[in-house]
């Protein structure tokens, strides 16, 4: 049986599903309903100065009929009495005292800081969270993302709170700059015992085309938010394997952005995250969707005989190298299932308008099974990813495995192409049509032209 | 076994006439809409007998702006609305969605078609402009779906259109003959009123075109003249017995129950004479009447009849049962219907035989002869030049231009009787035959 206790430098939870800081950790209230749905931590909203918060705070984007793919939000940090924040967080610890709860945190001066990390100690943390990242709103005032776009900033912050920390203290970082290896190095320099990522990235999710305002309206304004929900995974699950593979990083990670089942957690673990922390997924369907995160993780780690989270952290690091470190000799090309091919066509159209011309239609206008032109394909996986029905456009392995040669390899040997109509051009023999063919191609009924 | 009770009010009647394709409300149209693959060279655009660009009116629909839906559906076909309620999807376009062979539900194109011109009818926005003027005048007879989606596209061609309709209502069968549970009488109006606002051509009620002295009006006072009269009343059977009360065509039954709705007689043993879908839509309907059975009869097995496969399923879950390879021989009844005497068939060699000494007689109190519609041959013969087939049906060139270079024909009355799609399609291309001739 799956063994879902974590230690992230020494902040231990009975599993790696954390809160992130934000409205689901707005109270005490909100964590302790958390913890007993099955949440294992929880990072507190961000404790400073309390603010002053507009209304209207959120906006999203959809897709199609799926709801908040992505999400932004203007709101800042509590507009909470911290000793109301700091009587609250006694009482859930008290409650749950296995539990992770952590003081997020944001304030100005070395005095506040160090002020501040005392209180939440007392209070009963079992670690501090560095708010650096919220990119709207405090970084105006020089904390936030100010910070954490700052590496010397960030450091010296961090040493201020590591002189009077006595529990683990994480740096949370912002996505908005341009190499996060850099501020996350500044974390550990700084001394910091973990570090998490990535906070919302600076956006504008989208535009009332008849009041002329982005979302989220304020009377008639609007200001940049910061971004998160699924769509922004891919992003996050970057800037962790970046920070994970970094020599000079070497600090546990807390894994956010857009984690809301189990298998976006252990994709998050697979490239070197030991807990993720959750947010949109919780503000969509709410503290439940643990029911379906927990279970999931289990069956996944008792189905591949992994006993801890441990046990596969970070597993999918050392298969992310560098582009010139891949092999350019292994070929794939798209296979067709006919039995499973419902003729929708859309791999034909991507293929042939966003691709490379290698799927061709049957002359038989009665069958719509397309057909894959081999000699054309380059191995995109275009068709594969629009074919609507799973696993009816495979890529085939067409090499013998036997040959590798990599782009950094034919660097080394002089056996790449130097100048622009260089016969070692990677196209040079690749078919395409002529230009003019464009226009005399049969179209079907209605498509202009 | 009445599934139905027999309704005596108007609310009862519209409960058992429950739309089959209900309006669609924004979010059920937007989540439908969202379902679409958006296929390359789409089969539901290949199935549409008048080529709707169906994904890109459901995109249109998805993306907020059902305007443009609208248009890209009456670009196509005049009938937009008419047919997103009462065309045989399951056969065309539905039937063609790729999701069929993924063991999906194919996307509602009907009911998505019916929501986009719904709401442009309801608000009145006008999405076409027509034609310069070009001084030519065309008569059209038949206010039908082919008197109108001629009249539409000619007018978008610039052409004068008046048409001239025998009775005091537009759109043909969708008024006079479809099921109660496809369209609505108000509904099939309100689209005619909003082509005709937008178009401008001049409807002539209650002016039926009869005789020889009004053809040659007609053709003393227009450049070109269409035929959209469709087809005449229930043909009759021709067995012995047939004059008795309670013995009624179909296609009148369902003109009356339109009508009259709830106050339309049904009898409590209802007997359909025929196989096809206006048989399937009276023993529909009978059941949503109330009778206590239907039986619906037909000539040979039930995989040869001309109705959908669909009707049939309907007619069924009405509450309908079926014989099968049974020929009615006699009405039975002394001045009212009492029965109808049968005999059995067997198929031999594709004809069937009929089984001697097998009669048998299924009693009832009313018989509607699903026998199809005979043909108003009467009218046709009086334009000279013009020719009828074999099953009296008009024959016209690829222009829809009968041998009478003047007359043009499409719809029921040239097809022999298919769907309001056929007429819309067949229309609005004899439109363009008749700008060329006007061309001349």
């Amino acid at each position: 049986m799956a063994d879902l206790r974590t230690n992230l430098a020494g902040i231990k939870s009975p599993n790696p599903f954390w809160l992130a800081s934000a409205p689901p950790t707005n109270s005490g209230y909100q964590i302790m309903k958390a913890f007993d749905a099955g949440w294992g931590g929880a990072v507190w909203k961000t404790l400073g100065v309390p603010v002053v918060n507009v209304s209207s705070r959120y906006g999203a984007v959809n897709y199609r009929d799926k709801r908040m793919v992505g999400f932004n939000n203007i709101e800042l940090i509590t507009d909470r009495p911290l000793k109301d924040n700091l009587r609250e967080i006694s009482e859930v610890k008290k409650r749950f005292p296995d539990h992770a709860v952590i003081a997020s945190l944001m304030v100005e001066t070395k005095e506040e800081w160090h002020q501040i990390v005392r209180d939440v100690e007392n209070a009963g943390a079992d670690g501090i969270e560095l708010n650096f990242g919220c990119p709207h709103g405090m970084c105006e005032r020089g904390m936030g993302s100010a910070v954490g776009q700052e590496p010397k900033v960030l450091q010296m912050i961090v040493e201020w709170v590591k002189e009077v920390a006595k529990v683990p203290v994480i740096t949370k970082l912002t996505p908005n700059i341009s190499d996060i290896t850099r501020p996350a190095r500044a974390a550990r320099a700084g001394g910091s015992d973990a570090i998490s990522l990535i906070n919302t990235i600076q956006s504008i999710v989208g535009v009332d085309i008849d009041q002329f305002v982005p979302y989220p309206i304020v009377d008639g304004k609007s200001t940049n938010g910061g971004y998160c929900g699924p769509a922004v995974k891919p992003i996050a699950l970057n800037m962790v394997k970046n920070c994970a593979q970094h020599p000079d990083v070497n600090l546990p990670i807390s894994g956010i952005g857009g984690v809301e089942n189990w298998r976006d957690a252990v994709e998050f673990i697979l490239l070197g995250a030991t807990t993720v922390q959750v947010c949109t997924a919780v503000m969509h369907f709410g503290f439940g969707i643990i029911r379906e995160i927990l279970p999931g993780l289990e069956r996944y780690m008792d189905e591949k005989g992994f006993k801890t989270i441990d046990d596969f952290r970070g597993k999918a690091l050392p298969n992310i190298k560098h582009w010139e470190d891949l092999n350019l000799k292994y070929k794939v090309t798209a296979s067709i299932n006919e039995s499973k091919c419902i003729g929708c066509q859309l791999c034909y159209t991507a293929c042939e308008d966003g691709a490379h011309q290698a799927i061709a239609l049957s002359s038989d206008p009665a069958n719509r099974i397309p057909s894959i032109i081999d000699e054309n394909c380059v191995g995109c996986n275009l068709c594969s990813l629009v074919c609507p029905v799973e696993d009816c456009i495979t890529m085939e392995r067409r090499d013998d495995g036997k040959e590798h040669l990599t782009w950094g390899e034919r660097t080394a040997a002089g056996n790449i192409p130097k100048t622009f109509d260089d016969p070692l051009a990677g196209g040079l023999h690749h078919w395409v049509p002529e230009p003019a063919e464009a226009l005399v191609k049969k179209k079907p009924k209605h498509y202009k032209g | 076994m009445a599934e139905y009770k027999r309704p005596t009010t108007e609310a009862e009647f519209a409960a058992n006439f429950h739309p089959k394709k209900p309006l669609m409300s924004d979010t059920e149209a937007y989540y439908e809409s969202s379902r679409c693959l958006y296929c390359y060279d789409a089969p539901c655009i290949t199935a549409c007998p008048t080529g709707i660009d169906i994904p890109t009116f459901i995109r249109q629909i998805n993306n907020d702006n059902k305007d443009g839906a609208a248009k890209t559906i009456y670009d196509s076909n005049w009938m937009g609305h008419a047919c997103g309620n009462v065309c045989p999807t399951e056969e065309l376009c539905e039937g063609a969605c790729v999701y069929n062979h993924q063991d999906v539900k194919p996307i509602e194109i009907g009911r998505l078609q019916a929501h986009a011109t719904d709401k442009v009818i309801r608000s009145k926005k006008k999405l076409f402009i027509t034609g310069k003027p070009t001084g030519k005048k065309v008569a059209v007879i038949g206010a039908g779906p082919a008197g109108v989606s001629c009249a539409c596209e000619l007018r978008m061609l610039g052409h004068a259109v008046d048409i001239y309709e025998a009775r005091e209502k537009p759109s043909g069968l969708c008024v006079y003959g479809v099921a109660p549970y496809k369209l609505t009488n108000e509904e099939a109006v309100d689209e005619i009123a909003y082509l005709q606002e937008q178009f401008g051509f001049n409807v002539h009620y209650k002016k039926p075109v009869t005789g020889r002295a009004e053809l040659d009006k007609l053709e003393k006072d227009y450049d070109a003249i269409f035929i959209g009269i469709g087809l005449g009343g229930t043909s009759a059977l021709g067995i012995p017995g047939e004059d008795k009360k309670g013995v009624m065509g179909a296609l009148e039954f369902v003109e009356e129950l339109r009508n009259k709705h709830h106050a339309t007689p049904v009898g409590n043993k209802v007997i359909v004479l025929g196989g096809g879908n206006t048989a399937m839509d009276a023993a529909s309907e009978s059941c949503r009447m109330g009778a206590e059975s239907v039986t619906i009869s037909y000539r040979r097995g039930p995989e040869e009849m001309g109705a959908y496969s669909f009707e049939f399923d309907l007619a069924k879950k009405s509450g309908s049962k079926a014989l099968f390879n049974v020929t009615p021989v006699e009405v039975l009844g002394n001045g009212s219907v009492t029965g109808v005497k049968f005999i059995r068939n067997k198929a031999a060699y594709g004809k069937i035989e009929e089984i001697p000494g097998s009669e048998f007689v299924e009693p009832c109190d009313m018989v509607l002869l699903g026998t199809g519609q005979g043909k108003q041959v009467e009218l046709l013969k009086l334009v000279s030049g013009l020719t009828l087939d074999q099953k009296g049906r008009i024959v016209v060139n690829e222009n829809y231009q009968v041998d009478n270079p003047k007359y043009f024909a499409a719809g029921d009355a040239m097809n022999g009787g298919v769907e309001v799609v056929n007429a819309a399609a067949e229309a609005k291309r004899a439109a363009h035959g008749i700008d060329q001739y006007l061309k001349k």
